[in-house]
């Protein structure tokens, strides 16, 4: 985790704390994640773990009940110093500058991300129209042009219907559009494909990785699906209750995944084509109460590994090569597991 | 906003019914050149003649024309609906959309507000303001604007709070909109459809209201005509059984009018709902 000059995103230590009813929920707790400029980083996790939590953080668009504790996403970008997005104010001038502009994001259902009473050019120029200073007619030929890209069949014609004309797929690509019209440098895309079917999916998906490799920008990929990481992803941080377990290379994590989790996660992923003997292996138990976590390792009860140690603070380890990992089987293996 | 138009030029109700507000409405604005009557001024040479001749819809007990009576009490009866209703609607919608957008203690307030204007009935609440704030058609519009804006108050409400929660808005946060913007360009048209027909209901409504203060002798002073002031004149038994165009004519002129708002809100609508083609 060296300050290189090619990391886009930096988050240290973050904490993002709900106080409900007297009770807190520490629903990001510690997260620490480098996003190399250019690449995708996958974020895998369960439901409820502090994923969406985590992007939601980035772009300061938390409800009122969410309280930024500690930590710092700095923001080196090309247009500008780098920044603590976690300094400026959530619905200030310099953030709404970024939201959209800068850094973009696209969500799981493409059925209610659009609005239904607007066309679905004049959806798409919105955002142009907030951040730049041209003209409805220049900014309306930007989104045909981005239509065009995303291949959405007769974009001219298309670009003048309503969202309820449109098909989840082409709402997702409409939905891309709208992400990317402001030529953002980072774009977080929470569950994008989860609420399609398993063709459109991959559609989506390379139509994702195209468009990366002609614009250049960066890729936060939410998602709880291991093989879509396996596909698009670059780097790998897999996040359980709030804290990220193992971070590193898709091959560092799959190929040599080092946290018990991580195992666990990888054995319970159903491949095709397995035979028999390769019984699915679920993770016994289920997670723990997001107000009362377990001192230690939150994993530690559910770990076929755990260790009297495991209830202590765990230490971040760099296994090589940038490979880190929480738990304390790694510890004293720094270089070993490296290469 | 041009396909709204056509949609609605090929709605032929809501056409017709555009045509009878606009017709009614310049009939009224109008009136001096339509009648050479003046509707306050008796003449007892011709009380109660029935229609036709100098008199197309004849002329009342005082000798008064009927149809000057009506264009004229038109231009009052239709300013304090339209006013009402239109006053009640921005009211309502401005409040419902803040409050189910900000929600917090702004909401609560007017929540608790527009609990206290519905516990009462609303014509009695219209018949104390009228005894507080005396008989005059400006404040007639002003009590009709701060009993009407309760429903559509409490549909726009209801409404963002169910849109605040979609993914679309959340979109707007993230392309970085501010909460104004979003609010009223983006949640708000989501809710015109049930306020447009609030609209429609509550011009209609104030419409007959006022015709019914009036008749009652609360509405707009006796001496002023207006669509409610002339069935008044007309409600002895003499007149119901044996002079029927006195009531006749002003009664026909509500009727026609409100059906008129009913059918071109229907059809405004549909035309604001892209889902319908």
């Amino acid at each position: 985790m060296s300050e290189n000059k090619d990391i886009l995103l930096s988050i240290r230590n973050l904490k993002t704390h709900f106080h409900v009813r007297k009770r807190v929920i520490r629903a990001v707790d510690g997260v620490s994640l480098d996003v190399r400029a250019g690449k995708t980083l996958g974020l895998v996790g369960e439901s409820g773990c502090g994923k969406s939590i985590t992007a939601h953080t980035i772009l300061r668009l938390l409800p009122k009940t969410a309280r930024i504790k500690d930590g710092e996403i700095i923001f080196h970008s090309r247009k500008r110093q780098p920044v603590d997005l976690l300094k400026l104010q959530p619905s200030g001038k310099e953030m709404r500058g970024i939201r959209g502009n800068d850094i973009s994001m696209i969500f799981q259902d493409p059925m209610s991300s659009l609005n239904p009473v607007y066309r679905i050019g004049d959806q798409i120029v919105e955002s142009i129209l907030e951040h730049e200073n041209t003209t409805r007619a220049e900014a309306m030929e930007r989104a045909l042009e981005m239509l065009k890209r995303l291949s959405i069949p007769s974009a001219e014609k298309r670009i003048r219907e309503y969202p309820h004309q449109f098909s989840g797929g082409m709402k997702q690509r409409v939905m891309i559009a709208m992400g990317l019209i402001c030529n953002p440098e980072l774009l977080i895309a929470d569950e994008p494909t989860t609420a399609l079917d398993v063709t459109i999916q991959a559609q989506i998906l390379e139509l994702m990785q195209e468009l990366q490799r002609q614009l250049g920008f960066t890729i936060i990929l939410i998602t709880h699906n291991m093989g879509i990481v396996a596909d698009v992803a670059d780097d790998v941080a897999v996040m359980y209750m709030g804290k990220i377990m193992e971070f590193g290379s898709k091959e560092d994590v799959f190929l040599r995944p080092s946290h018990p989790y991580t195992r666990a996660l990888l054995k319970s992923v159903p491949v095709l084509g397995n035979s028999g003997r390769d019984l699915l292996e679920p993770i016994r138990g289920s997670t723990p109460d997001p107000s009362d976590l377990p001192e230690g390792c939150s994993f530690a009860p559910r770990c076929d590994f755990a260790k009297p140690e495991c209830g202590q603070a765990i230490p971040y380890v760099d296994v090589g090569n940038g490979h880190l990992v929480r738990c304390v089987l790694a510890e004293g293996r720094e270089v070993r597991d490296g290469q | 906003m041009r396909n709204v138009a056509s949609k609605l030029v090929s709605n032929k109700a809501a056409l017709l019914g555009l045509a009878i507000i606009v017709i009614i409405i310049l009939l009224c604005a109008l009136a001096p050149l339509m009648t050479p009557y003046n509707p306050t001024k008796p003449d007892f040479s011709a009380q109660v003649q029935p229609p036709g001749g100098a008199h197309p819809f004849g002329t009342d007990k005082l000798g008064r024309d009927i149809l000057a009576r009506v264009l004229y009490g038109g231009r009052v009866s239709i300013l304090i609906g339209l006013s009402g209703a239109v006053g009640g609607m921005l009211l309502g919608v401005i409040i419902g959309s803040l409050c189910g957008y900000f929600r917090g203690w702004l909401d609560a307030v007017f929540v608790k507000v527009a609990e206290l204007v519905s516990i009462f009935p609303q014509i009695l609440l219209v018949l104390v303001l009228v005894t507080i704030l005396q008989q005059s058609m400006y404040n007639l519009i002003m009590i009709f604007i701060a009993t009407g804006w309760v429903a559509t108050f409490r549909m726009v409400r209801g409404r963002f709070f169910s849109l605040r929660e979609e993914s679309f808005v959340e979109a707007c946060r993230v392309f970085g909109l501010g909460d104004l913007s979003i609010a009223f360009r983006h949640i708000l048209p989501n809710c015109l459809g049930p306020v447009i027909v609030q609209l429609t209901l509550n011009t209609a409504g104030f419409i007959l209201q006022e015709a019914a203060l009036s008749f009652i002798g609360l509405g707009v002073p006796s001496g002023t005509p207006t669509w409610g002031n002339i069935m008044n004149a007309a409600k002895e038994i003499v007149s119901i059984n044996q002079y029927p165009w006195v009531w006749l004519a002003p009664g026909l002129a509500i009727a026609l009018f409100v059906l008129g708002v009913n059918f071109f809100g229907d059809g405004l609508r549909d035309a604001l709902d892209p889902k319908q083609i």
